[in-house]
């Protein structure tokens, strides 16, 4: 290609390989979670515990979820950079079998040669050699690496990385033996992503992913036990990257002779453990909390944390809608119409979409001046004109009874299970519609206790009932906020920005579909229709909370008064006691008398008012 | 405005009275105080005096917002009634002391600096129909006085006119002075020490036969409080004599027609005999003084511009012209340039045929 010849279609092919799925998820970790090892570990713990509540809803049980996260070893990964200081690859020299990568491409690990003091790994890639030499320093204590590529150095900069065990473990019904290696070992496969109902996961890339990761960071296989009513079966699996399934290398099936049903998944992986805002205890104690029929043991690096449940009761299940015409995307919509079951256009409009009457197909149809043919046999420039009819009718909402709402009192229940406050409100707003879907917005408030004083009202942000831990500033609900008046409600607040005070702001977005801002799945896309809606939740909850707030701060105030009242009572006394003779201890008596009258009516404030001249 | 010590005292326990009586009664004790404040005050045009309104304010005890002024305010009058039975007279900064404790089980002061206790002082002027020297509390004293006068203070004579060169220094309260003989024809009132000096050196006040007195800068109560009585009780013209500036004007102004911080004492203090002598804006022509003029500051013209349009100024004649005539004069003139025509000339020649031919402004 470099001496000006043409290119064949044979040597075209050659250049054109199929895309394996490891290296679509190397260069996607950003749209799936991994992007950084912090984040990884959670992304792995938030696939597992959103498959083991989606799972209990459906079979209605009572979740029981144990966690487990154990640091195994610590390593290095020495990243490569350029001559601005960018990363352009890395080297892994620990573990398994060395590993150079530079610019997403893996070099060919050739041989390893040792000396006394110096180890030489050589890697190849296309024509170029390089030479990674490992020298121990400190009598042998510390090690120096240096990786050359012919004559030139390369510079590289040290990551210390953790290899982790994490274990989650579920009382749902578990996974039945021949299922396990589609469920576990393919990725995007699963029954969420084309169907319209309120759940959890979505994308179908989950657990998979994780194990995926767990594979390419680690090597080793996932460990899977699956017990059903009927059977318990423990594999181990890999997943095959080149052909996206499932490679099992050991099985082992048994009659279930317990009662006990459930899932535990186990996945070596690397990564890096803090604990704070963005962590995976937070992420379980928010999980909590948005599920407080839910009982969660965790038990991290750093000790065993039990998060109990408040509630017996189960929560409303979500049910599956057909999607609006309003809110189908033409994508979509192309897809529907080609694996459509409907005999004509105007069955398919009536049976593959929610609120569409005989009539209203009627009408769409005549708008689009379209024959009535089969759906499939829709010519490509015809789609984008039934799809453009399909918007100037005017329809009915979808329905909203499909969303499956924690409601006022199982928000009060798991706020007041995990948040060390003195109050505590609700509010469960009914559900509304963007773009054809059915959305409801749920808020709680906690206030005092524990919460600080003197800083920004904390966010908990939960779609679905997952907790969203990052960008929060992107999110909806950062703006419905910023938007409130939270003066209104005894809290200060500059301009356009976060309410200070004693506050906990939980703000629940349920619906069929959540419209993320980016595939990073972390923050809600702010459409007019659900600003409105959170801010209107907000409110409504803030006025509730007004009234204890301002109950209180009269409370202190009034205090405040006396205390003050009850200082300069004696000084009074005394001066007065000197300019008229009068006994000062009367004076104290009676003084405190008044003020002691005045703490219980409005008296005294009202002369208050009445004396600004 | 009250004279007797006995009064004095009974207006004080009367303060105390009416609260202790608000207090048997469970109500809310209260202070009247009438309000010192640029809205409150009016020119009466009868007595030529800046005088205080009859707006007042109430200040209660158990208000979040008043209680600490409330006690200040009677403790100052806890304090003077104290002074006045033991006949000690303390100053504004050690009154602050006095004043100043810690309340019980608390990290309050009942006074955390002395403006709070001085404007308890000034309130209790107010409500005590007193001024601060009737009860016992003075300022510092600022001022020199010399003359053919002989006087008795706190039982001792003194002879002004037999104090070498630093004259008689006048107290900040005057009050129980007794003139037992004056022997003079007018008072001279001078804003600078320093020309005080020069006109004691050259014994102007036995050439003239009259009394030389100053303070520096504004007059000080005491020195108005003794202007005054000098000019009323002997019927003495007071002539004043200033640097050539706005400020200058505003000296004589206050002499002669009152201030609004002291309105309520107002006819305790201003001098409707006093006259303005110089340094006047035809002195500096006549004795060729334009080329010692300091020019005008931003200051100068935009207080000129507020003065000249005071009530007392604003319809007469001879000031208005003085105001035109400065202002087109761009510049200032101190007294002091005057010793450029000759050490002694502002005694043997300036003063004397000043007044010779009354050439002074009312």
């Amino acid at each position: 290609m470099t001496d000006g010849k043409l290119i064949n279609a044979e040597e075209m092919a050659k250049a054109m390989r199929e895309v394996s799925i490891a290296e679509f998820f190397e260069k996607n970790r950003h749209l799936l979670g991994y992007e950084n090892p912090t984040k990884a570990m959670i992304t792995i713990i938030k696939e597992a515990v959103d498959n083991s509540l989606d799972a209990a809803d459906e079979a209605g049980i009572l979740p029981t979820l144990k966690i487990s996260v154990k640091e195994l070893e610590a390593r290095t990964i020495y990243n490569i950079l350029d001559s601005n200081g960018y990363e352009i690859g890395e080297v892994i020299l620990e573990g398994r079998k060395p590993i150079l990568k530079i610019k997403d491409r893996y070099a060919k690990y050739e041989e390893t040669k040792k000396s006394e003091n110096k180890t030489e790994y050589i890697f190849s890639a296309g024509q170029k050699i390089y030479n990674v030499t490992e020298t121990k320093v400190n009598n042998g204590e510390d090690k120096q690496i240096e990786l050359f590529s012919g004559a030139d150095k390369l510079k590289i900069s040290k990551t210390p990385l953790g290899r982790f065990r994490i274990i989650a473990e579920d009382n749902g019904p578990g996974v039945i033996a021949k299922n396990v290696s589609l469920a576990f070992g393919k990725l995007l496969y699963g029954s969420k992503f084309h169907r319209l109902r309120q759940s959890r996961g979505t994308q179908g890339i989950g657990i998979s992913g994780a194990i995926l990761y767990s594979q390419l960071t680690t090597g080793k296989p996932a460990k899977i036990i699956s017990t059903t009513e009927k059977e318990t079966a423990e594999m181990e699996m890999r997943i095959d990257v080149s052909k996206n399934q499932a490679h099992i290398i050991s099985q082992k099936i048994e009659k279930n002779k317990e009662e006990k049903t459930g899932l535990r998944i186990e996945l070596d992986a690397e990564g890096r453990y803090i604990e704070g805002k963005q962590s995976i205890p937070e992420f379980l104690k928010q999980t909590a909390i948005s599920n407080p029929h839910a009982k969660i043991t965790y038990d991290g690096p750093n000790g065993k944390v039990a998060f109990e449940r408040g509630t017996e009761k189960l929560p409303a299940r979500s049910h599956e809608i057909k999607p609006h015409p309003y809110g189908v995307e033409l994508g979509i919509f192309t897809r529907m119409l080609a694996s459509s079951k409907s005999k004509n256009l105007k069955s398919f409009l009536q049976n593959d979409f929610s609120r569409v009457g005989p009539k209203n197909a009627n009408e769409i149809l005549k708008i689009s001046k379209l024959e009535n043919i089969k759906p499939e046999k829709l010519p490509h420039e015809d789609i984008e004109k039934l799809h453009r009819a399909m918007q100037m009718v005017k329809l009915p909402s979808p329905p909203t009874d499909v969303l499956s709402l924690m409601a006022e009192d199982l928000i009060l229940k798991g706020l007041r299970k995990e948040i060390e406050a003195e109050h505590f409100v609700a509010v469960s707003r009914p559900p509304a519609v963007y773009r054809g879907m059915p959305f409801a917005i749920e808020v709680g408030l906690a206030y005092g206790g524990k919460l600080a004083n003197d800083q920004t009202a904390l966010i908990m942000r939960f779609a679905n009932k997952v907790p969203l831990l990052y960008h929060q500033s992107d999110c909806a609900t950062s703006q419905a906020i910023e938007e409130v008046d939270w003066k209104r409600y005894g809290f200060s607040q500059s301009s356009g920005s976060f309410p200070q005070g004693p506050l906990l702001i939980f703000i629940h977005f349920a619906s069929v579909w959540v419209p993320y801002t980016s595939e990073g799945k972390q923050a809600i896309a702010n459409y007019p229709e659900i600003v409105k809606e959170i801010k209107l939740a907000l409110q409504d909850a803030g006025r509730k909370l007004y009234l204890y707030v301002n109950e209180k701060m009269r409370g202190q105030h009034q205090k405040m008064r006396h205390e003050l009242f009850e200082k300069y009572i004696p000084e009074l006394a005394e001066s007065l006691e000197k300019l008229t003779d009068e006994k000062k201890e009367k004076i104290i008596a009676q003084l405190e008398k008044i003020n002691k009258k005045g703490e219980r009516s409005e008296k005294v404030d009202r002369e208050e008012v009445g004396d600004k001249k | 405005m009250i004279e007797k010590k006995s009064e004095t005292k009974n207006n004080l326990k009367k303060i105390g009275s009416d609260v202790v009586k608000d207090i048997e009664k469970g109500a809310n004790p209260t202070l009247e105080i009438p309000i010192r404040s640029l809205a409150n005050i009016k020119f009466d045009e009868k007595n030529k005096m800046i005088m205080m309104g009859s707006s007042t304010s109430q200040r209660f005890f158990f208000n979040a917002g008043h209680v600490r002024k409330f006690v200040q305010t009677i403790e100052a009058a806890a304090l003077a009634k104290e002074l006045i039975d033991v006949n000690k007279h303390l100053s504004l900064r050690e009154a602050f002391y006095r004043m100043k404790r810690t309340l019980p089980d608390s990290q309050i002061n009942l006074v955390d600096e002395q403006v709070e206790s001085n404007q308890a002082i000034e309130d209790l002027e107010l409500i005590s129909d007193a001024s601060r020297e009737q009860l016992h509390i003075n300022a510092n004293k600022m001022g020199s006085v010399a003359g053919k006068v002989v006087i008795e203070d706190k039982e001792d004579t003194i002879d002004w006119s037999k104090l070498g060169s630093g004259g008689w220094a006048i107290p900040s309260n005057v009050e129980d002075i007794i003139f037992k003989r004056v022997n003079a024809k007018f008072i001279i009132y001078m804003e600078k020490a320093a020309e005080w000096e020069r006109l004691h050196e050259d014994r102007v006040w036995d050439k003239l036969n009259c009394i030389i007195m100053s303070s520096q800068g504004q007059a000080t109560r005491g020195v108005r409080r003794l202007l005054q009585r000098l000019s009323t009780e002997h019927k003495l013209p007071v002539f004043v004599l200033t640097d050539l500036d706005i400020w200058g004007f505003y000296i004589y102004s206050v002499l002669k027609y009152g201030s609004i911080s002291l309105s309520h004492i107002s006819e305790k203090l201003v001098i409707p005999d006093a006259k303005f002598l110089g340094l006047t804006v035809d002195d500096v022509i006549k004795y060729d003084l334009k080329k010692h003029l300091i020019k005008f500051e931003d200051i100068d013209i935009k207080r000129m511009k507020q003065v000249e349009q005071y009530p007392w100024f604003k319809d007469n004649k001879d000031w208005q012209r003085q105001f035109k005539m400065l202002k087109e004069l761009k510049g200032k003139a101190e007294l002091a340039a005057l010793s450029s025509k000759g050490i002694t000339f502002i005694s043997e020649k300036y003063i004397p045929e000043k007044i010779k031919n009354k050439e002074w402004l009312d």
